[in-house]
């Protein structure tokens, strides 16, 4: 149990470190979905098989997916050969600093660290849509609203760029 | 005589446990995993082999030739000679590519055909992983495949390998929404994500005949657009722009040569077979025989029985079905695939809450059909022919 | 309607996958090495060398003029001219080739040797199946190798050789009288020089 749990925490750092630190952003989406992989592992590994596989479905199937279009699209053949470091250094692990610290507040003040988890919770997917469909119908709604909204505003200024340039 | 039906149907399953049974108790349940995995390599690498003998024997009766018929008795060992003849090619590799990635996107993509079957149920009893999240495991590794042939078009260094790699990718997303979409009207009618639950679901009979969901309106329309959606996915003619020969030449896989493009032969039908696979478990009933009086002929005939089927309507559509244009094929997604799929979500829970009868059928079968009409006149009209205006080409 | 052409194509696939199986006349492919189509009589491709009778040495038409060597626009043809003399298809005495090599992987098939030889001592052959196991020695055509019988000739275009063979005879005949009269006119210097007669003027 331990064990896999290591190795699949190794290859999740090692997939988002690497994710970080490669030149060629391509290898580093690449790195990237390795890192989400693993992370949908972990998932697995703990019995929650419906958000690891939407892990896998969503972040490597579309995210991943999403990056390297947006790579391929946008990419000028002229690589910065410079510096592995970027210039934002300084603001860009100051942001992490302070994601992370909130992050781990959150974790420490929560109830779920002190109550006893029982290692075998069936996070089935019944229950996950129960919960979605009527405790939590009204959040999701919005958020579907929110993404749908943002996709006809991406449509919209499309249309636009279309107009203009032709 | 019964028991001797069960004893025909479950054979496989008792022969996995009387080798597993020869281990330590400590190492049973491994060895039945791995007993699983051997048998799913070896049956499915050797129906692939089947599959491109009889597929080029089918197209070539299709254009009034022989096809293949010089290897062995009426050209079977075809598979064979290939396979030979790819093993002995030289692997080339362009200087200018990315080697480990161009190396990796082969074996990521049979790696992760190979993982969908893990959640198809092939007979009764006869499924390596009965996940509760099984059709959603499905599609998961599914996007795995996108992956691999990102990682093979742009490792290759190639424009039309880049290319190839853009349309398949493009038209991957684009046919996956619908693919989900057509069957969540199966997963609503089941409740459940389990491919094995859906089949159970389907085994029963009313009089002769079976309780598949492809019997019913939605079933039936699902059926279809999830087919239309699994042969784009799948980079079938009509859909196989992204290695449309007479255009990029080979898309995506241009670059690879030997046992690698091997492999990529070898990924693509397995994922026709996978997702082939998956539309019966979804809507042909899995292995479940076709009539109640059918029923003693062992449960994974039937399952092979379809697959073969579905195999031969693949090879009947590549035969018949010129190519696609890209701007069509993503037309046909976004307009005419996804609001039929949409509303077939609607017609399958118009379904579940009306009480049984004629009406029902009636009202649901209206509802697909008058949609489908109205849609594929908007897909004709807006056709004008004029002179193009090229943004980039000019 | 929606889908009606997919439906019709469909139904036409269909009836060329089972039509084929029942009828055979839509099979059109000829099963090659089992099945043959019969040889059209226009049909050429390399050239051979021409004897008649039972020796192909003695019977050779070749008289190593060189004209196809030099006419061979990829210069496949190479010849050798021998010192003495033997009689041609007509009965003069010639001169004939001791060599005479074709190298037919680059012989393009122009047939302009055969154009322009003046004594129909080349022709070209039908046969096709000229796979051999060297690319040097096996490809490049010796004398022996070339030469074939005009029954070959004959059986191959039998047309094109019943022609040759009347101009052939008509030749003969002439230079015959030639020499008939030559032996009665000066009885004495009897075979020594014929008078000069062109062999063959055209085709």
């Amino acid at each position: 149990m331990t064990a896999t749990f290591l190795i699949l925490a190794a290859i999740t750092i090692a997939g988002t470190v690497a994710a970080m630190a490669m030149r060629n952003l391509v290898h580093c989406v690449l790195a990237l979905t390795l890192g989400f992989a693993g992370l949908a592992a972990l998932y697995l590994q703990l019995g929650a098989q419906f958000v690891g596989l939407t892990q896998v479905l969503v972040y490597v199937g579309a995210v991943a997916i999403l990056a390297v279009f947006v790579i391929m699209m946008t990419q000028k053949p002229a690589q910065t050969t410079e510096s592995i470091f970027s210039s934002f250094w300084l603001t860009g692990s100051l942001i992490a600093a302070l994601v992370f610290a909130v992050l781990g507040w959150a974790i420490y003040s929560s109830r779920l660290t002190s109550a006893i988890v029982s290692p075998h919770v069936e996070a089935a997917v019944r229950p996950i849509g129960d919960a979605l469909m009527h405790r939590f119908v009204l959040p999701l709604e919005i958020m579907g609203l929110l993404l749908t909204a943002a996709l006809i505003g991406a449509v919209v200024v499309a249309i636009q760029e279309k107009r203009g340039s032709a | 005589m019964h028991s001797a039906i069960q004893q025909a149907d479950q054979i496989f399953v008792a022969l996995q446990h009387r080798v597993a049974g020869y281990l330590p108790v400590k190492f049973q349940s491994i060895a039945d995993v791995i007993l699983s995995v051997i048998a799913i390599v070896l049956v499915f690498a050797f129906l692939f082999a089947v599959t491109t003998v009889l597929e080029r024997k089918g197209l070539g009766r299709i254009q009034n030739r022989y096809g293949p018929n010089r290897v062995g008795p009426a050209g079977f060992f075809q598979p064979l000679a290939d396979g030979v003849k790819s093993l002995t090619k030289e692997d080339l590799v362009p200087r200018a590519a990315d080697q480990a990635v161009h190396f990796m996107a082969p074996v990521l993509l049979v790696i992760a055909a190979f993982l969908a079957y893990a959640v198809l149920p092939v007979g009764r009893n006869m499924v390596l992983a009965d996940l509760n999240a099984g059709v959603l495991f499905f599609f998961a590794v599914g996007t795995l495949v996108e992956l691999a042939v990102f990682m093979a078009g742009w490792s290759s260094r190639n424009k039309y390998s880049l290319l190839g790699a853009m349309r398949a990718i493009a038209q991957m997303i684009s046919y996956e929404v619908p693919l989900v979409l057509a069957s969540i009207v199966v997963i609503m009618a089941a409740g459940s994500l389990s491919t094995v639950s859906i089949v159970n679901m389907q085994t029963g009979y009313s009089g002769i005949w079976p309780h598949w969901f492809v019997l019913t309106p939605w079933g039936f329309a699902g059926f279809n657009l999830f087919m239309i959606a699994a042969t784009a996915e799948s980079n079938r003619s009509p859909f196989d722009l992204p290695e449309g020969e007479s255009e990029i030449i080979a898309g995506y896989y241009i670059e690879y040569s030997g046992f690698k493009f091997a492999l990529f032969f070898l990924g693509e039908y397995l994922g026709m077979f996978a997702t082939s696979g998956l539309a019966i478990t979804l809507f042909l009933g899995g292995w479940a025989a076709p009539f109640s009086f059918l029923t003693w002929i062992p449960s994974y005939l039937w399952f092979f029985a379809k697959l073969l089927l579905m195999i031969a309507i693949f090879i009947w559509i590549r035969g018949t079905l010129p190519r696609l244009r890209m701007d069509q094929l993503m037309n046909f997604a976004w307009q005419f695939m996804l609001p039929m799929t949409l509303i077939n979500v609607f017609a399958a829970g118009v379904w579940h809450f009306m009480p049984g009868g004629v009406i029902r059928w009636l009202v649901c079968a209206v509802l697909l059909i008058v949609p489908a009409v109205l849609l594929s006149r908007g897909l004709k009209q807006g056709k004008k022919f004029e002179a193009r205006t090229y943004r980039f080409a000019e | 309607m929606f889908g009606e052409g997919i439906l019709k194509g469909l139904a036409e696939t269909a009836r060329n996958f089972l039509g084929s199986y029942v009828s055979k006349k839509r099979l059109t492919t000829v099963q090659y090495p089992e099945e043959r189509l019969p040889q059209i009589e226009a049909y050429r491709n390399f050239p051979f060398l021409v004897y008649d009778g039972e020796d192909w040495q003695q019977g050779l038409r070749c008289v190593s003029c060189f004209i196809c060597e030099k006419e061979c626009p990829p210069k496949c043809i190479f010849i050798e001219k021998s010192t003495d003399k033997k009689p041609d298809a007509v009965g003069k005495p010639q001169f004939y080739p001791t060599v005479f090599n074709i190298d037919v992987s680059v012989c393009m098939s122009c047939q302009i040797c055969v154009e322009v030889c003046p004594f129909d001592a080349i022709k070209m052959d039908t046969d096709f199946e000229l796979s051999t196991d060297n690319r040097f020695s096996g490809l490049l055509w010796d004398k022996k190798h070339l030469a074939k019988s005009n029954e070959h000739y004959h059986k191959i275009h039998p047309t094109e050789a019943a022609v040759v063979d009347a101009q052939l005879a008509a030749e003969r005949a002439k230079v015959a009288a030639k020499a008939k009269a030559a032996a009665e006119a000066k009885p004495a210097a009897a075979p020594a020089t014929p008078p000069p007669v062109p062999a063959a003027t055209e085709k």
